[in-house]
Formats: C-alpha cells, sequence, structure tokens
C-alpha cells in the first residue's frame, strides 16, 4: 500500500524530506489496539483495550510495571515492548541501586527516546514497531508521556494511541479541563468512556478486554495498595467496579464507517 | 615427654611470610567485622527473626551507631538477616532485593521462600572466591504454610533448620537454643518446626537470649537496638503477639502476615 | 627495596637465610613474588599525605560540620591551609579525612556528577541522601577492586525539610546517627557530641550547635597531635549550603607550665 521507492532504508530521505521507514513504524503502533492514558493532581492512570488471537487463546499483556513509581501502556509489536521495557526495568534499578532514588520519569522516557532515534539513523537497523504511554510520579507529581518509534517524547494532560486512538482523542480534548482536580474514580471513568469510544460496532468494554494501571492513592474499594500508590495492573475481576461506574453510551446517531478493520493482525499487542 | 619432640618455638621452622607479601593487595583491605548477632526460630505456622542493632567501626569494634538494621523484609513471607561485614551485608540486601524484583516482573508473584534459599545460594556462590564476608539467616513461610529457617556460610552451603543463631554471641546463644527446641539432644536434629513451642514462649527465647548475652558480652558486641521479625503463616493467630512495640508491616493483606518488633536492649 | 630496618634482619633470622639452613621450599625467596614489575604496581597501602578529624552534629535547622584545615605529612604539618569540607551541589557538604589527595579525586568525581545532574535541567537534584548513596557505592566498589579511596567521609545536608547526616569510609560502610565524627574524633569528640546533641536535635539552635563544635574541637587541638587550632564550619540549613572562612580556636596552654614529670623537666 505504501510502494515508494525511497522506503526500503531508513538513513535515506525520501526528495520530499521524509523518512519513510518512520512513518511505517508509526503505522505500527496503529495497528495495536488502543491505550487511553490521563492525569489528574494526584494520580496518573492508563488503560488499555487487549485483544486476543481467537476464542481458545489469552489475551495478550498490554501493561508492564516498570518499576513502583513507573508503568507503561503499549500499543505496536509486544516484542519490541519487551525489549524496551526491560531496558527501562534496567534503568530505573539501576538508579535504584546507585543513588538510592527512583529513576526521574523524563529521564526514563528520554533514554529510551534517544535509543528509538538511533534505529532512525543507522544503517541496517529498524525502529521500533511499538509505542508506549508512561505514567510516572515523582517530586513535581504525576506525569504522563508519550513515546513513539520516531524518537519522540512528549507529556501530556491526556493522550491516546493505538487503533482507533483518533475517537479517543476527541473524548479527552473535550474534556481535560475537568481532569485535574478528578478524584480517581472518576479519571476512570473518564478514561474508560474515551477508550470506549475506540471498540469497533458490536463490541464493549469487559473484565476480559480491559487493563487499568493505576498510580497514586488508593480507590476506596482498592485493597491492598501502599500508602503512597505504587504502579498496580487492575485485570479481570478487579475492573469490573470500574466498568460498573460507565455511563451507558447514547444511542448514535450516524456511527462513521469502521477503518480498515485491524483484527486480522495477530502479532499486535 | 610428647614436648620433647616437638620444635621448640624461638626455631619455628614456619617462616614469616616477607612483608611485600603481608602488604600484597589481596590482604590491602581486610573486610571488618562490625559486629552484632541474630537467630531465627520456627514454629508450628510461625518463624521469629531477630539481630541487634549495634555497629561497630571499620578499625576497631568501637560501637560507632546504635540503631542499624541487619533484618530485612524481602517479602511478606520472607525475611532475611545479615551478620559480619556491613558493607558487604548491605550490597548484598540490594542485590537480592533487585533479584526479586526481576522476579516479581517476570512472574507477577513473590518468589517462594525455598527458592529465595536456592537463590541466595547461587548468589553467594558466585563470588566464592571474593566472598561476600556474611552469614545470612533466612527464615519465613513456605508454600506449604509450615515455618522454616535456613541458614548459610559465606560462600553459600545453606541447610534448612529449626534454629540458629549467628555472630558475636552465637557461640553462646546456639548451644541454649538447641537445649530449648530440640528436645532429645542425644537424637539427630530434624529439620523442621519446633512443635511443642508457642509462639510466646519463642518471643521470651529470643528476648532473653538477646538480654543475656548484652550482659555477658563485651559492650562492643551486642547492644542498643533489637529488631524482631514475627512472620505468620496464613490463617496462624495472633497471640502472644499483643506485647509492646508490636507493628504488623505486612504490605498486602489476605496472605503471610509480617510483625515487627522494636525493643532495647540498654 | 624493602624499607624497613627492622626486616633487614639478622643471620639467624627466619626471613633471612645466608647458610641454606632451612629446606628449599621453606626459603623467604621462594615466596617473593615473580612477577619483575611486581613491586611497581601498587596500589594506595596507606594513607600519604593525610586529614584529621571531621565533626558533625544535627540541630534544629539543619547539620553542622566542623573540619580543621591541616593536611600532615606523616608527622609533619605539611599543608596548612586546606579545606577539608566540600560543597556538593546546594544541599550536601562532604566533610573527608584521611588521604587529600584521594580526597580531591571524590571531589572531582562528585562536580562531574553535580554538572551532568545541572547539564539535563529537568528540575531534578541529587540531595545528601543520594550523594551518599552513590560514594558508598563508589567506595565500596574502590574496595571491591583492592584499590581503596583511603578516607573517611561525612555527608551533611538538608533537602525538602529534611536533616541528613552519615558516614561512609574507605570499605563502603554506611551508617547514620544524629552526632558523628571520623579519625580520633570518632573516639575523643563522639561522646562529646552525643552527650550535647542527642534528644535536643530539633532544639539546638545554630549558635548552640556551633558552639558544641568549637568546644569539640578545642579538645581535639588539644589530644591531637594532628590536628590545627585553624578550622573550618560549615553550615547546611534550608537557606543552603554556608561554610566560614578559616577561623582560629582560643586556646590557653598556661597550665602546661604546671606539669611535672613529663620530657626533659624530671621534677
Amino acid at each position: 500500500m505504501f510502494r515508494n521507492t525511497y522506503d526500503s532504508d531508513n538513513t535515506v530521505f525520501s526528495p520530499q524530506g521524509r523518512l519513510h521507514q518512520v512513518e511505517y513504524a508509526l503505522e505500527a503502533v496503529k495497528q495495536g489496539s488502543a491505550a487511553v492514558g490521563l492525569r489528574s493532581k494526584t494520580h496518573a492512570i492508563l488503560l488499555a483495550l487487549k485483544r486476543s488471537t481467537g476464542e481458545l487463546a489469552s489475551y495478550q499483556q498490554k501493561m508492564f510495571r516498570i518499576d513502583d513509581h513507573v508503568g507503561i501502556a503499549i500499543a505496536g509489536l509486544t516484542s519490541d515492548a519487551r525489549v524496551l521495557s526491560n531496558f527501562m526495568r534496567q534503568q530505573a534499578m539501576s538508579s535504584r541501586m546507585i543513588f538510592n532514588r527512583p529513576v526521574p520519569v523524563n529521564r526514563l522516557v528520554s533514554a529510551i527516546a534517544d535509543k528509538a532515534q538511533v534505529n532512525t539513523q543507522e544503517y541496517g537497523r529498524r525502529p521500533y514497531g511499538v509505542g508506549f504511554l508512561v505514567i510516572g510520579q515523582d517530586q513535581s507529581g504525576p506525569h504522563l508521556y508519550e513515546f513513539s518509534p520516531a524518537g519522540n517524547s512528549y507529556e501530556y494532560y491526556a493522550m491516546s494511541i493505538g487503533a482507533r486512538s483518533q475517537s479517543a482523542k476527541t473524548y479527552l480534548e473535550k474534556h481535560y479541563k475537568t481532569f485535574d482536580d478528578c478524584s480517581l474514580e472518576d479519571l476512570v471513568r473518564h478514561g474508560l468512556h474515551a477508550l470506549r469510544e475506540t471498540l469497533q460496532q458490536d463490541k464493549e468494554l469487559n473484565i476480559n478486554n480491559t487493563s487499568i494501571g493505576i498510580l497514586g492513592p488508593a480507590a476506596p474499594h482498592e485493597k491492598g495498595v501502599s500508602g503512597a500508590g505504587s504502579f498496580r495492573i487492575l485485570d479481570g475481576e478487579k475492573v469490573e467496579v470500574f466498568l460498573q461506574s460507565m455511563v451507558p453510551k447514547e444511542p448514535t446517531e450516524a456511527p462513521a464507517a469502521p477503518a480498515a478493520t485491524d483484527d486480522d493482525v495477530q502479532m499486535e499487542g | 615427654m610428647a614436648a620433647y619432640f616437638q620444635a621448640p618455638t624461638a626455631y619455628s621452622r614456619t617462616a614469616l611470610p616477607p612483608l611485600a607479601a603481608v602488604s600484597a593487595p589481596q590482604h590491602l583491605v581486610p573486610p571488618s567485622d562490625t559486629s552484632g548477632t541474630i537467630m531465627a526460630i520456627t514454629g508450628v505456622g510461625f518463624t521469629v527473626i531477630a539481630g541487634d542493632a549495634r555497629r561497630g567501626d571499620a578499625f576497631g569494634a568501637y560501637p560507632q551507631v546504635r540503631f542499624v538494621p541487619t533484618v530485612f523484609r524481602l517479602t511478606d513471607k520472607a525475611v532475611l538477616a545479615t551478620n559480619g561485614f556491613a558493607s558487604d551485608g548491605n550490597i548484598f540486601i540490594k542485590k537480592v532485593r533487585q533479584r526479586l524484583d526481576w522476579y516479581r516482573h517476570a512472574h507477577a508473584k513473590d518468589m517462594s521462600l525455598h527458592a529465595i534459599a536456592l537463590l541466595i545460594q547461587s548468589m553467594l556462590y558466585q563470588r566464592r572466591f571474593c566472598p561476600f564476608y556474611v552469614h545470612n539467616i533466612l527464615g519465613g513461610i513456605e508454600d506449604d504454610g509450615s515455618g522454616a529457617v535456613y541458614s548459610f556460610d559465606e560462600v553459600g552451603s545453606y541447610v534448612r533448620e529449626t534454629c540458629r543463631a549467628a555472630g558475636s554471641a552465637s557461640t553462646m546463644l546456639q548451644p541454649f537454643l538447641d537445649s530449648q527446641i530440640y528436645p532429645k539432644s542425644s537424637q539427630p536434629p530434624t529439620p523442621g518446626s519446633a512443635t511443642h513451642l508457642s509462639l510466646a514462649r519463642v518471643l521470651a527465647l529470643v528476648m532473653d537470649s538477646y538480654k543475656h548475652a548484652a550482659d555477658r558480652l563485651s559492650h562492643d558486641q551486642i547492644g542498643d537496638g533489637l529488631e524482631v521479625y514475627i512472620v505468620l503463616s496464613k490463617g496462624t493467630s495472633t497471640q502472644g503477639l499483643n506485647i509492646e512495640g508490636v507493628s504488623e508491616v505486612t504490605s498486602i493483606p489476605g496472605g503471610e502476615r509480617i510483625f515487627l518488633l522494636r525493643r532495647s536492649l540498654a | 627495596m624493602d624499607h624497613f630496618p627492622t626486616n633487614w634482619g639478622r643471620p639467624r633470622n627466619d626471613t633471612w637465610d645466608p647458610y641454606a639452613t632451612y629446606p628449599i621450599h621453606q626459603r623467604p625467596q621462594n615466596h617473593q613474588p615473580k612477577d619483575r614489575f611486581a613491586e611497581g604496581v601498587q596500589h594506595t597501602q596507606q594513607p600519604i599525605v593525610t586529614g584529621t578529624s571531621v565533626l558533625a552534629i544535627k540541630f534544629k535547622d539543619g547539620v553542622m560540620m566542623a573540619a580543621d584545615n591541616l593536611a600532615s605529612y606523616g608527622s609533619l604539618a605539611r599543608f596548612r591551609d586546606i579545606q577539608r569540607l566540600h560543597p556538593v551541589g546546594k544541599y550536601t557538604v562532604l566533610g573527608a579525612g584521611g588521604d587529600m589527595s584521594d580526597f580531591q579525586y571524590i571531589q572531582s568525581i562528585l562536580d562531574e556528577l553535580i554538572v551532568d545532574e545541572l547539564a539535563a535541567a529537568d528540575g531534578h537534584t541529587l540531595g545528601p541522601k543520594e550523594i551518599h548513596n552513590y560514594l558508598a557505592e563508589v567506595m565500596y566498589s574502590r574496595r571491591s577492586n583492592m584499590n581503596p579511596l583511603w578516607n573517611s567521609l561525612l555527608v551533611g545536608g538538608y533537602k525538602d525539610g529534611k536533616s541528613f547526616l552519615a558516614y561512609v569510609d574507605l570499605l563502603g560502610t554506611t551508617y547514620t546517627a544524629s552526632t558523628l565524627a571520623t579519625g580520633y574524633g570518632a573516639y575523643i569528640a563522639q561522646p562529646l557530641l552525643r552527650r550535647a546533641v542527642e534528644g535536643r536535635e530539633n532544639e539546638l539552635t545554630a549558635d548552640e550547635a556551633r558552639k558544641i563544635l568549637e568546644d569539640s574541637m578545642r579538645v581535639l587541638f588539644y589530644r591531637d597531635a594532628r590536628s590545627l587550632d585553624q578550622y573550618q564550619i560549615a553550615t547546611i540549613t534550608a537557606d543552603g549550603v554556608h561554610i566560614t572562612e578559616s577561623r582560629k580556636l582560643e586556646t590557653a596552654w598556661s597550665f602546661a607550665e604546671g606539669i611535672r614529670g613529663y620530657g626533659a623537666q624530671t621534677q
């Protein structure tokens, strides 16, 4: 679909000044199921839609714990994500070992962005085929970053990546001004509403396909969370309460024609 | 008459090592024993792990500080006590904790006690020729709910036991513990729990041991603070724990429980 | 070359055997290093130019430290204007006893560290806790490589409303307390500091803290033959780091006139 003369090598610009391989890598991110991230003054959260390859298969993991104060959600190639998340874990641990401090989140994100950038410039390499939403907490409060295989990283109030993430983004853009003062429950509800926008027509969020990652003090019904609220991933039964809190969608007038289906892509998470 | 055949010491044939060998790099910075005593005892469904908190300095055993923890909570069911060269001990604890973190990343659960014991063995043996000069005692609850104590030497050799003391007062305390915990000293000790001892009795044993060791030993070897961790298996009652200075440090409710008792040995 | 005359030995010395009275495998020469250059490659085996005690205490607004200005060469008072209190970033002071060249090396790696941290320009800074942990790692890894940095260091600081005071030495040994002292200070001054400070960390004013340190420095100057009456005081509080100019101890030696029984005077 993207046949082009200048796309076989990532070290060569096209006459338009574009690096086609890098742009294709960004397409790989869009093939993965959606992930949404948002933050308030006290919390940063991630929500992700998990896929399974079929009735008989389990759901693909979408979130990884990096350290007590950092967690990520991924869209794209899960195998690339594992490599990068292991690198992030090493960085976090070495910071704890050498300085006895949790690694500053922005430096962690910059570190993987730098790694990704190398892959866009050196001959014989390929860019990573995965994008991250990174939430983290440090002295300056909760943070949300997006990492993309182009080697960019930006901080956001709220963001979404992956398949149909534009619909979630539209929702987030409409509501993000209220997020700052949200309670954890309200923030998760907003996140779920945003994530819901990325679903195909006949699908809905359930306890099997939804993951929630939380950083910050526990919600009233959460059990076993340390005082400061280290990163935890909620799956299965634990997301039920949050799913219950969603406000049912009003019947939409004219559902937009679904974009190219992504169900056939099996290796992306 | 035997003395007749012995070489008089003044003509000892053992040559003194030349100075160059004495000051050669391998002897350059000897590890220093920063003193202290640790011990652990396990009963039915519980394990008690204790250590005192006095610390000597690098050159002598002059007590430099009065509160340095030597017992560390690894998970909700495993506690590691270290004794010996303090900086090796600190680094070792950090390394073990990070290995447990990697395990948690890979398997989304805490490592079980016997697996931690094996991990510690291999980590210690990796440094066989430049050892961590640390005695370790690992205590906690096994997957089957039984209490367990594992004791290690510096290079990783380890055994599961019912009780163990290590450090400056160990020669005094181990025979005492043996007499109290292994009912028939003529029989070889069997690994497992001291079935006849209640938690209250074990706690009393531990605190008495430290109190009397502190009375008997010279001031730089034991004293100041005492930290006792009590690990209870799932469902074990807290009877015997309603004493002063006990606080719960369990991180995830619903499983094994950990309590910390702080006392002064002054 | 063995520079120690006591080791040169006499004919009937175990380490010197001119008549080959010992079996070959026990002869001293067999223990000598085989590598021709082995004696040329040396790690620090003893400190050369040394600083003596560093004292530090916590007080109500932060941490205060003191160290004199002397760097000795053996028993010679060689350098008399050396600063042994070194600011590290905006929240921390490092005080050093032991080998001064190793201390200067430590200063340079810490300064580099602070520059790197500053260059990140993201609002994150290294406080005393982080610097102490870093130093402990450095000291421990150097001793593990059989090449220690021959120092006893005190790290004092104040950040985010919290005082920090800790020790680290050539072995990587660390500990923390509300009063700390290195060198002879650990034996002579530490009991004085404890009596004056323990339990009163949150009451002591800066003036009282300064008085306590000054008195202890005076006792050390009277007793420690490698000390000097010129010293500096570092104060670390919410306002940052302040290190005084070199100041002189008020001392009184007139009592020495009355002492009998030492040295040349026998009565």
